[in-house]
């Protein structure tokens, strides 16, 4: 026996494992931050869809200083599975992923203003064979509202640990530490006995028959039709099947019990019973301010109203605020092109930093205000406890196309960008549910979008003062109405199934703590700049690429510069032979077939093309396809570059002389652009977020036949428009 | 089941009270996981609820318990029997 063992895990040389366990809005994540600081990673489990954080912190118990690794189990009501995800906690326990993953010890957190409730899943808990240790948190509250826990007292009748913690001002923690320690080095997991003997029998004796974990067993035993028994159908087939219905008829006839209801109908009893004289309740009559809150918010009336102002503000906030740092990013992008392009000599590389990557990538840089603004708002919203009553209040609109009314979030983010949005469905537990939201998220017109409409409207639907605002309604329109239907379709084919039951708890309203905010807005900043690092700077290149080379005349001159020494109209008119035998562009010539009934080009469909990976791409591919060197006119800064752009793209002709954008030519290509999943991001979220490449693939192959159709649509209907306007 | 009794004997699913009502819930129907899932959010026999509002088009409805707030789609609450409890909620 070694006690000298200092510092380092358990006997078999690892850092303990610990696991925390709790409701959602318990201060869960809150508790966990506080508990490991900023080192953490991102947890991996095969067939689970939901981000488990992995956190390491050191606890000092009777003078030794323990590494633990701190497992954050996604937020939850109960271990009955409804979904692989909600399986995880069970499966860690269980040692599923592995021995050594296993915990040593199980932190479930509480939330003491909500004691009874948030009890039903300790109760779960201390039945898994392993030791557990129960925090408490919102003591405050609680005892603002008249509720107050004796831990001592309830800690002695459970026989474990109760610490009260409060996260956020670090009481606690380090009682919290030393009582984790205790019980991972204690090995003794709480004897509780809920259950009636004839369900523990039968538990014991189907684990042992089938081999399995007494806590896996009992999950398949009693949610019937749930994820545990999906599970051993699976693996241990029709046999495993057969004994499990032969027990639970047995159950049912001979016993009288009720196996899904039988849980909490012998929980909750035992529940009672631990917070009988531990937990003392002083009558009080008064409504929360919560509740009164509630009156005006969740009213048919008032709340919608106020809804929609908050969403107004939402909208006015993004693009306002947003505006004069976007405004001042894109000049500063501008300005830095064209001084680097005077440091650097002429050549292939000087046109490739200053007409694909700065231009490119910044195109892309822009965006992060709006994001940050995003982000901002929406953890304020969460963290207040108001995003709850927004899916409330547009959970009917949402039903009647198939989706939760927790969807409403998501979609409304994806008009940000799909990418944020996509990772916002999780609040979403049904799966199918989910899917639904994650595939027609892209739908919705994100902000990477608004620059193709702003230069298109702006150069061919302006002849009026309503056409551009009509325009750009219409457009967003797009999204609001056909996500809804694809929604709907899938629900009805390929996701279809019972209808998910709809429960959300609506969480007292509370001052949004800033760290919270903050962290989130950090976290979705990173994300995007390496993405905007990586990505948009890799898919700038090969565009970039693909329309620069070859570039050298039939008589072996570098073309930018015989367009440097050429002069006015006759720089365009050799731009136009120099980019038309280009790589994309003879591949984009070879797809004529595919542009015509389109209305467009091999230039309008090289810059389609070109966007692919990143639909920010494409007015930047525009501009090198149709010309628009900072350096051939003196006032190309900021706007009057758009305004050149523009210009440029109203000048150009087809090869038989008459203009190349139509009316109908423009809304074409606006369509496509906003029903076109052209954007590898998105894709790449939601792979990652299914843990599948046949959604993604999936989703690309629909939105791209829709895009193209949609194009097809308003070409061939508008030209026909056209010539009866003006026979 | 007649008029004639008196209003506190009175049990009607809880999708059918009008706002605010006090109540204390009488039972919980069926024994599916559905019921499994309202029961387990602590919509037990016993506790006292109360009606706090409905969304736009009536559905879903948002409920107090003893000591939190929930909302909850009116077929779910369909299985759940409620009668006017002199008691308030607190």
């Amino acid at each position: 026996m070694d006690n000298f063992d200092k510092g380092s895990g358990p006997t078999h040389g690892r850092p303990f494992q610990v696991a925390l366990l709790g409701n959602p809005n318990t201060g869960k994540t809150t508790l966990f931050n506080a508990l490991s600081g900023l080192r953490h990673r991102t947890g991996n489990y095969p067939g689970v869809t939901v981000d488990v954080r992995k956190g390491a912190l050191k606890a000092n118990f009777n003078g030794t200083d323990h590494d633990i690794d701190l497992l954050d189990l996604p937020g939850t009501y109960s271990l009955a599975a409804r979904s692989p995800d909600e399986l995880l906690a069970v499966d860690v326990v269980t040692g599923c992923f592995g021995e050594s993953s296993r915990p040593d010890a199980l932190v479930c957190m509480a939330d003491a203003s909500n004691i009874e409730r948030s009890l039903y899943l300790f109760s779960q808990a201390v039945e898994l064979g392993v030791p557990v240790v129960l925090a408490l948190s919102m003591v405050d509250l609680a005892a603002k509202q008249g509720i107050k826990v004796d831990t001592l007292k309830l800690s002695e009748r459970l026989g474990l640990a109760v610490i009260a913690v409060n996260a956020t001002k670090g009481a606690g923690l380090r009682e919290l530490k030393a009582a984790i320690m205790e019980a991972a080095l204690g090995k003794v997991a709480p004897n509780a006995q809920m259950l009636p003997e004839a369900v523990k029998s039968t538990q014991a004796e189907l684990a042992k028959a089938w081999n399995c974990h007494p806590g896996f067993v009992l999950r398949a035993l009693v949610d019937e039709g749930g994820e545990a028994e999906k599970r051993l159908t699976a693996q241990k087939g029709a046999t495993a099947v057969a004994e499990l219905h032969a027990a639970r008829q047995k159950l049912t006839t001979q016993h009288q019990i009720a196996l899904p209801v039988l849980e909490p109908r012998c929980r909750y009893p035992w529940i009672r019973k631990q917070v009988a004289g531990t937990v003392e309740r002083s009558q009080n009559n008064q409504k929360g301010f919560t509740e009164k809150a509630d009156r005006w918010l969740v009213h048919p009336f008032w709340g919608t109203g106020i809804f929609l102002l908050i969403m107004l503000f939402f909208f006015q906030a993004i693009f306002v605020l947003a505006k004069p740092v976007m405004e001042w990013l894109g000049e500063l992008t501008d300005g830095l092109a064209s001084w680097v392009g005077g440091q650097l000599g002429p050549g292939p590389f000087n046109s490739l930093v200053c007409e694909g990557v700065i231009p490119g990538v910044g195109a892309v840089l822009v965006f992060l205000p709006q994001i940050l603004i995003l982000f901002a708002f929406m953890g304020v919203l969460e963290d207040c406890g108001y995003m709850a009553r927004a899916a409330f209040l547009m959970d009917r609109l949402m039903a009647r196309c198939g989706l939760s009314g927790k969807a409403f979030i998501p979609l409304l983010s994806s008009l940000g960008c799909a990418v944020p949005g996509i990772l916002s469905t999780r609040v979403i537990e049904n799966r199918r549910d989910r899917l639904a939201a994650i595939v027609v998220a892209p739908l919705m017109s994100c902000s990477a979008r608004l620059p193709v409409y702003v230069l298109l409207t702006g150069a061919f639907l302006s002849q009026t003062w309503w056409l551009p605002g009509l325009t750009l309604f219409g457009l967003y329109m797009i999204g609001f109405v056909v996500a809804p239907l694809v929604a709907w379709t899938l629900k009805s084919t390929l996701l279809a199934g019972e209808k998910p039951i709809f429960m959300l708890e609506m969480p007292p309203f509370r001052v949004p703590a800033v760290k919270v905010v903050a962290r989130r807005m950090v976290e979705a900043a990173w994300e995007f700049l390496a993405r905007a690092g990586t990505l948009i700077l890799a898919s700038m290149v090969v565009v970039w690429a693909l329309l620069h080379y070859p570039s050298t005349t039939p008589d072996g001159k570098y073309w930018p510069e015989v367009i440097e020494e050429a002069k006015g109209e006759d720089r365009l008119v050799l731009l136009e032979q120099w980019k038309s035998n280009t790589i994309l562009a003879r591949v984009s010539r070879s797809l004529d077939p595919l542009w015509a009934p389109v209305g467009w080009d091999w230039r309008i469909g090289a810059a389609a093309l070109a966007s692919f990976p990143a639909r920010e791409v494409v007015v930047a591919s525009l501009g090198i396809v149709f010309g628009q060197d900072p350096e051939w006119e003196e006032t190309a800064v900021g706007e009057e570059s758009e305004k050149r752009l523009a210009s440029r793209l109203q000048e150009a002709k087809r090869a038989d002389g008459s203009r190349l954008f139509t009316i109908p030519t423009a809304l074409s290509l606006l369509v496509f652009v906003a029903l076109c999943c052209q954007c590898v991001s998105t894709l790449a979220v939601m792979a990652r977020e299914t843990r599948s490449w046949k959604w993604p693939a999936f989703t690309f192959a629909y939105m791209t036949t829709l895009a193209y159709l949609g194009a097809i649509l308003v070409f061939q209907v508008g030209t026909m428009l056209e010539g009866w306007i003006r026979p | 089941m007649t008029s004639q009794q008196p209003p506190f004997a009175v049990e009607k699913s809880l999708d059918k009270w009008p706002l605010q009502i006090q109540g204390e819930i009488v039972s919980v129907e069926g024994t599916d996981s559905v019921a499994c899932r309202l029961l387990e959010m602590g919509i037990l026999e016993g506790e006292p609820i109360r009606i706090l509002g409905y969304a736009p088009l009536g559905d879903p409805m948002e409920i107090r318990l003893r000591d939190f707030q929930l909302s909850l789609r009116l077929s779910e609450a369909q299985r759940v029997t409620v009668r006017p409890a002199p008691l308030p909620v607190d």
